[in-house]
């Protein structure tokens, strides 16, 4: 059974139920747990961190002012002054993919970004929030945002096609991206990791030889630490990007 | 021990359908459900806390942080002003003072000078006075000095013509020649 587990990359992706025998419609999972955890590791950091509310700042309020700053000034500078209303949205969902793909990391931990229906509610709540925001503002005057400016009419069409392909595509590319970034990297350590259990037993010359994988393992974990920050990173200034779309609708 | 229990259970159970159904776990819709609720119950519960507490709590740190830094630098722009004039009224009292200074030693300088000038001039006066004094003195002993000459050339000249004549000349005579060789 523990060899099996090795081997199968896979199987640290699957939900299991942690209370009854079959995952139902509101079952709570492994799943709900890490999302539970996650939840909770951000109140501890943004809320028991900044308890004190002490003018100079211990480590935690200071990692907390300093979240609080970086999501501010990626908003700001993406999506004007006026995007500053959805800052504690992008600051949520930024800090949500940022612990997932941190907790992630973990041995035994579970990630809760690498399940695409996850990423693709994430998307799917951006991009909604962008269309109804956009609406709501500024009524049809959002459609302008397939219609850019100063094209000639022989071109038009085509560059509205082009434009609602790419609007399209915008939740699709948004959660596909963080999903396969997070399920490959994890499937790509767990393979690593198969190798080396599997060269140790294999005998003294391979068990010596295991290094290298162990070694590869070693360096995959730091370059899945950039990717895990860079991941949320890109979530949260695209979110901003598209949220600014919705603010200033014409190019 | 609930959790290893259910993760052992679990382990076994799905491992087991899933390679029964072969469908790969993040695809496997039958979990869709309950990951989109416990999703929106930890994200809606996650953006309530950080939109309610923490970003307004954190934004009040940095705003009062920022006052009391801005407050601060207030304060030390005050102060370097109240400095910067406390140094220029001591540079302005030691500049009177140095004025001050100057005025009264040039003033008695200047009386000093005044002084010794009007002291000099009456020693000058006086002894231009004693000068013109020994002066017309002179002059006078030698007006006497020239009369006595004539009357000596005179009584020479007579003795002279005595001798030579043996006679004794009239005096007039006399004392009109020395006049004339005198004069000549």
């Amino acid at each position: 059974m523990a060899a099996e587990n090795a081997i199968d990359p896979i199987h640290q992706f699957q939900i299991n139920p942690l209370f009854s025998d079959h995952v139902g419609a509101v079952t709570f999972t492994n799943a709900s747990l890490f999302m539970v955890i996650v939840v909770g590791l951000i109140s501890l950091l943004m809320i028991v961190g900044t308890s004190s509310k002490s003018l100079v700042p211990g480590r935690l309020q200071s990692a907390a002012e300093m979240a609080y700053e970086f999501v501010a000034s990626t908003v700001r500078s993406s999506a004007g002054h006026e995007g500053m209303r959805f800052f504690p949205f992008v600051f949520s969902l930024f800090m949500f993919v940022l612990f997932s793909n941190l907790v992630g990391l973990i041995p035994y931990t579970f990630t809760v970004t690498s399940q695409i229906i996850v990423t693709f509610a994430f998307a799917a709540l951006v991009i909604g929030t962008v269309i109804v925001y956009g609406v709501m503002r500024h009524g049809s005057h959002f459609l302008h945002l397939f219609v850019p400016s100063g094209v000639s009419p022989v071109l038009m069409p085509f560059i509205v096609l082009i434009e609602v392909i790419s609007f399209i595509s915008r939740p699709i590319s948004l959660s596909v991206r963080l999903f396969a970034n997070m399920l490959a990297g994890h499937i790509t350590l767990k393979v690593f990791g198969g190798f080396v259990t599997l060269m140790l037993g294999a005998g003294a010359l391979t068990g010596i030889a295991s290094i290298l994988p162990l070694a590869a393992i070693v360096l995959l974990t730091a370059f899945e630490l950039l990717v895990a920050f860079l991941q949320a990173y890109v979530f949260a200034i695209l979110t901003c990007v598209y949220l600014n779309d919705a603010i200033h609708p014409g190019h | 021990m609930a959790d290893e229990k259910g993760q052992t259970a679990g382990t076994q159970v799905p491992g087991g359908a899933a390679h029964e159904g072969g469908a790969f776990p993040p695809f496997d819709s039958t979990t869709f459900s309950s990951q989109l609720v416990w999703l929106a119950i930890t994200f809606g519960a996650l953006y309530y806390l950080m939109s309610k507490v923490a970003l307004p709590r954190v934004a009040n740190i940095l705003e009062t942080r920022q006052a009391r830094i801005s407050g601060d630098l207030d304060a030390a722009t005050a102060m370097q002003g109240k400095a910067t004039e406390a140094g220029a009224a001591y540079e302005k009292t030691l500049a009177d003072a140095k004025a001050r200074a100057q005025a009264t030693a040039q003033q008695t300088r200047d009386k000093l000078a005044a002084d010794a000038d009007a002291k000099r001039k009456a020693l000058e006066a006086e002894l231009n006075t004693k000068l013109e004094a020994a002066e017309a003195q002179v002059s006078a002993m030698k007006a006497q000095a020239m009369t006595n000459v004539g009357s000596i050339a005179a009584e020479a000249a007579s003795a002279i013509v005595a001798q030579i004549t043996g006679k004794t000349p009239d005096a007039a005579q006399i004392s009109a020649a020395v006049a004339a060789t005198k004069n000549g």
